[in-house]
């Protein structure tokens, strides 16, 4: 993602939105009916978003499984098994899911990143029961023969050159994360390496789907001009009939040893035109903050990296690129709601005659000076304020708000989460941002990323 | 959680062949509790507004006729170049004070340009309206244009063009767009050169400024808390004191030249195939048969038949998608795809046969059934995902002069449409010759014919 502006307000979309249905200090309500949930007797976890503001409803399906939960050496059979699933079943013919969408003037997709994998429809609410009847029906049924697999594995090569070898930007995204994960499979593309997609057969499809694909490892989300008694009564209709899978054992993956060296990883490529870099450390997540007793610190993260790198009102922008005129861009990232450790990046480009280290070097000093002085308490407000109002922003998409709810309970999260985050928010103060930069943000840890035109270098 | 997840696992957006902008948009007769009110101020400015209070927030969006092609020639970039300003100070406000005010009032504002028009947009909190109005007023009448951050932002422009320069897509994006439009502004680039951002001064770009904003080329949008009577008086505030008609350079209809092949050679992975044949007019009677027809060809839904013969039957590609384009200046009708480069030369002909199959016979008439729920079902889903999207399809039915109770009459139109209308209407569109760009590695020329 060298180069690329992050979104402002990642977390505050991805995660948030407590706000709009729990006690708030905010003075303006949502009219809505309340979010509900309940789990079937087989174990399937249901979220209904009430939204009557149109006649569409979001269905979307979300399994506890991505890239990091694949066996050593079958990178990608968790992204090649969303694509099978398009395939026929038992009771629907190849395609006659996608005909029914489309038949009425839908949208269905499917993703899957590292740690869960989900497909919807976006359809009108009298076609509800449809969806979720072939949607549980593809819980189960997939019938899987090497016809399709043959040619489905040909797209997915095609995809990952789209994606990957086309970009040298995310080439060297690939090659960055396998030099930060040192031991976690987050080192591991979710699209898979190139010689381990093409091994994939149809042994490894079934084995993947009769493991991971069942109610009690999946979580419904529904948003839209749907109420909750519908839902659960169609629920009962459709996805309650598919039979419990094995209880899943925890997911527990290889964790990161103590990371005691700065690497740096460098690209030269004939496409690139103007150098840039991107440095990124280790950091705790929602979910890992909790199991590692870190409370508190992904909240400071997201926090520190608004002050520091989100937007053009943050210091590295107004330093870098408004003051000094040194960068083209400048900013930050943090991604906090995965299941284990994530990272935390900066980023930034040379303009004009600066050079590319004289950025580099722009950015460190501001991370040390935040280290050194800490943020004021205005930055700090602002930032929160950027934060919680993002809420409210968030409410406005149906589907944005079920992609926030299916995130965070498949990564460890839960509602209880999504609502108290507005007030832990609130409870981040100066100190604790600067104690999460001193804590993680040493030089003698990070992972650098260069990205530079053939024949450059990154002095 | 974009950098570790692989979306989209099939593509559902018009990999669109031509850099061109299309939105056909409206709302389902079906379901009209999307109710448009025509609003107009005591100055004669009218919006189009859909009240809902159950998010308290307001989205303005904006348009003014008159984009990028209205560059003159040799300042290429100057409409983009601006609408990357409009927060970098107004009135006495200068750079840092406008944004720290924006930010204060919790308003996201946005400016750009299309090559037929300039957008602006807001979104705000409704209880701070009056803030963001304020603000957005300014932007809008008395944008100071103040020379260092006009070259700050020209930099970082500038540093975009460097940065995506040696990329062969990027040679690839020029190529086709002179060859397809020779003379026409629609073969300039959008954001300029180098060359011709260095030229530019504050001066031409408050030139361009009071040429283009005006009220009798501006089209507008509202959707959330605000009821009629307070949006007049916004619109006064914000577009009242603009002059009644712009001063925009007359532009002649671009006739893009089809039946021929650009080839762009370069080592890459994949080879990028784009084919453009004639489009057809938006107020063109046939123009619903050719929406179907593009439909069923390889447009919106997985089950197009380009989709099927490529991606599905031989795995020859991730994505590959159809599209009508529709601009001020000139239609196409564009198809584009990526694939593996030993087998560009199958994938292309594979794509000329189902073209000249369509031209031929068009299509059945369960497909076009078919097709006629799908395109009248997805405008709802499309264009009501939340108050932003809604505020563009408003702005864009006002810009395509489709009229208010378009969205009454949409299905009626599209359920007209019969089988004839849409033979003809292939074999008008797809008889001829096409421009055909082959991007990657050179493959034969007998495959290409």
């Amino acid at each position: 993602m060298l180069g690329i502006h992050s979104r402002r307000l990642a977390r505050g979309t991805a995660v948030a939105l407590a706000l709009l249905f729990g006690p708030s200090a905010m003075a303006q309500e949502v009219r809505r009916e309340p979010v509900s949930d309940f789990m079937l007797a087989n174990g399937l976890e249901v979220v209904v978003i009430p939204d009557r503001r149109a006649p569409v409803v979001t269905h979307m399906l979300w399994y506890k499984v991505g890239g990091s939960d694949e066996e050593p050496g079958k990178s990608g059979i968790a992204h090649f098994f969303e694509h099978l699933m398009f395939k026929g079943t038992k009771n629907a013919k190849p395609g006659e899911f996608s005909r029914r969408v489309a038949e009425i003037g839908g949208q269905e997709n499917a993703f899957t990143s590292n740690d869960y994998t989900a497909y919807y429809q976006q359809v009108s609410p009298d076609a509800l029961p449809d969806m979720m009847r072939y949607e549980a029906d593809r819980m189960r049924n997939l019938i899987l023969t090497d016809e399709v697999i043959g040619p489905e594995r040909d797209v997915i090569l095609e995809e990952r050159n789209s994606r990957v070898d086309s970009d040298p930007s995310g080439i060297l995204a690939e090659e960055i994360d396998a030099t930060i994960y040192q031991n976690h499979p987050y080192a591991t593309p979710v699209i898979g390496w190139r010689h381990e997609i093409a091994q994939l057969n149809r042994k490894d499809a079934t084995d993947f789907y009769d493991r991971y694909y069942a109610p009690n490892n999946a979580v419904l989300v529904v948003a839209g001009d749907v109420d909750a008694a519908t839902v659960r009564k169609l629920a009962e209709d459709t996805y309650a009939k598919v039979p419990r899978g094995p209880d899943l054992p925890p997911r527990i993956r290889p964790v990161e040893p103590e990371q005691n060296t700065s690497r740096s990883v460098t690209l030269k490529d004939p496409r690139v035109g103007v150098p840039s870099f991107q440095k990124n450390w280790l950091v705790p997540s929602y979910t890992s903050a909790v199991r590692e007793k870190l409370d508190g610190e992904p909240e400071a993260l997201d926090l520190l990296t608004e002050i520091l790198g989100g937007g053009i009102r943050s210091r590295l922008h107004q330093e870098l690129v408004v003051k000094r005129g040194i960068a083209s861009s400048a900013g930050a990232y943090y991604h906090g709601t995965t299941l284990d450790d994530t990272d935390i990046s900066f980023y930034g480009s040379p303009r004009g005659v600066a050079t590319l280290a004289e950025v580099e070097a722009a950015v460190d000093a501001e991370i040390a000076k935040l280290i050194e002085g800490g943020v004021t308490q205005e930055e700090l407000d602002r930032a929160r304020n950027r934060f919680l109002r993002s809420l409210i922003f968030a409410a406005d998409s149906q589907s944005g708000m079920a992609r926030m709810y299916g995130s965070t309970l498949t990564t460890g999260g839960t509602i209880r989460d999504i609502d108290e985050w507005p007030d832990r928010i609130k409870k981040v103060t100066p100190e604790d941002i600067r104690n999460v930069a001193k804590k993680y943000l040493s030089p003698d840890t990070s992972v650098t990323g260069y990205l530079l035109p053939a024949g450059g270098n990154a002095g | 959680m974009m950098t570790r997840s692989m979306t989209a696992g099939r593509p559902v957006g018009a990999f669109l062949a031509l850099a061109l902008l299309f939105v056909l948009a409206a709302f389902s007769p079906a379901q009209a509790e999307v109710k448009i009110q025509d609003v107009v101020s005591s100055k004669g400015v009218r919006a189009w507004l859909v009240e809902d209070y159950s998010v308290p927030i307001v989205s303005i969006r904006f348009a003014f006729r008159g984009g990028s092609t209205q560059d003159p020639v040799g300042k290429e970039g100057l409409a983009n170049l601006m609408t990357g300003l409009f927060d970098e100070g107004a009135g006495d406000l200068d750079s840092d004070a406008f944004q720290l005010r924006l930010d204060d009032a919790g308003a996201e504002m946005s400016f750009s340009a299309g090559s037929d028009a300039v957008y602006g947009s807001m979104r705000m909190l409704a209880d701070q309206q009056d803030e963001a109005f304020a603000l957005l007023r300014m932007a809008i009448l008395s944008p100071r244009f103040d020379v260092a951050p006009m070259n700050r932002i020209r930099d970082q422009i500038i540093a975009g063009i460097q940065a995506a320069a040696l990329d062969p897509s990027t040679k690839g994006e020029v190529a086709w767009r002179e060859a397809l439009y020779g003379k026409h502004p629609y073969a300039r680039p959008d954001e300029g050169t180098a060359e011709t951002l260095a030229t530019i001064v504050p001066e031409d770009i408050r030139q361009f400024h009071a040429r283009v904003f005006a009220r009798g080329n501006l089209a507008v949008g509202v959707v959330g808390a605000i009821d009629a009577e307070t949006l007049k008086r916004r619109l006064d505030e914000l577009f009242g004191a603009l002059p009644a008609e712009p001063s925009l350079t007359p532009i002649e209809r671009a006739e893009p030249k089809f039946a021929q092949q650009i080839d762009v050679t370069s080592d890459l992975p994949q080879t990028t195939l784009q084919l453009a044949w004639p489009g057809i007019e938006r107020k063109d009677p046939q123009f619903f048969a050719a929406y179907l027809m593009n439909n069923i060809l390889g447009g919106g839904a997985f089950s197009s038949r380009l989709f099927e013969e490529v991606r599905e039957k031989r795995g020859l590609t991730y994505g590959i998608s159809s599209a009508l384009v529709n601009r001020d200046y000139a239609t196409a009708l564009a198809i584009g795809t990526s694939t593996r480069s030993d087998r560009a030369a199958e994938t292309l002909a594979i794509i000329r046969s189902e073209v000249a199959k369509m031209a031929a016979e068009g299509p059945t008439e369960a497909e076009l059934d078919f097709a006629k729920k799908y395109v009248i079902g997805a405008y709802a889903i499309n264009n009501l995902d939340s108050s932003g999207a809604i505020a563009r399809t408003l702005v864009e039915l006002q810009l395509d002069g489709l009229g208010i109770d378009y969205i009454d009459r949409r299905a009626e139109l599209i359920d007209a449409v019969t089988l004839e209308n849409v033979k003809a209407v292939a074999k008008r569109l797809l008889s001829p010759e096409p421009a055909v760009m082959v991007l990657g590695p050179a493959i034969s020329q007998g495959a290409v014919q």
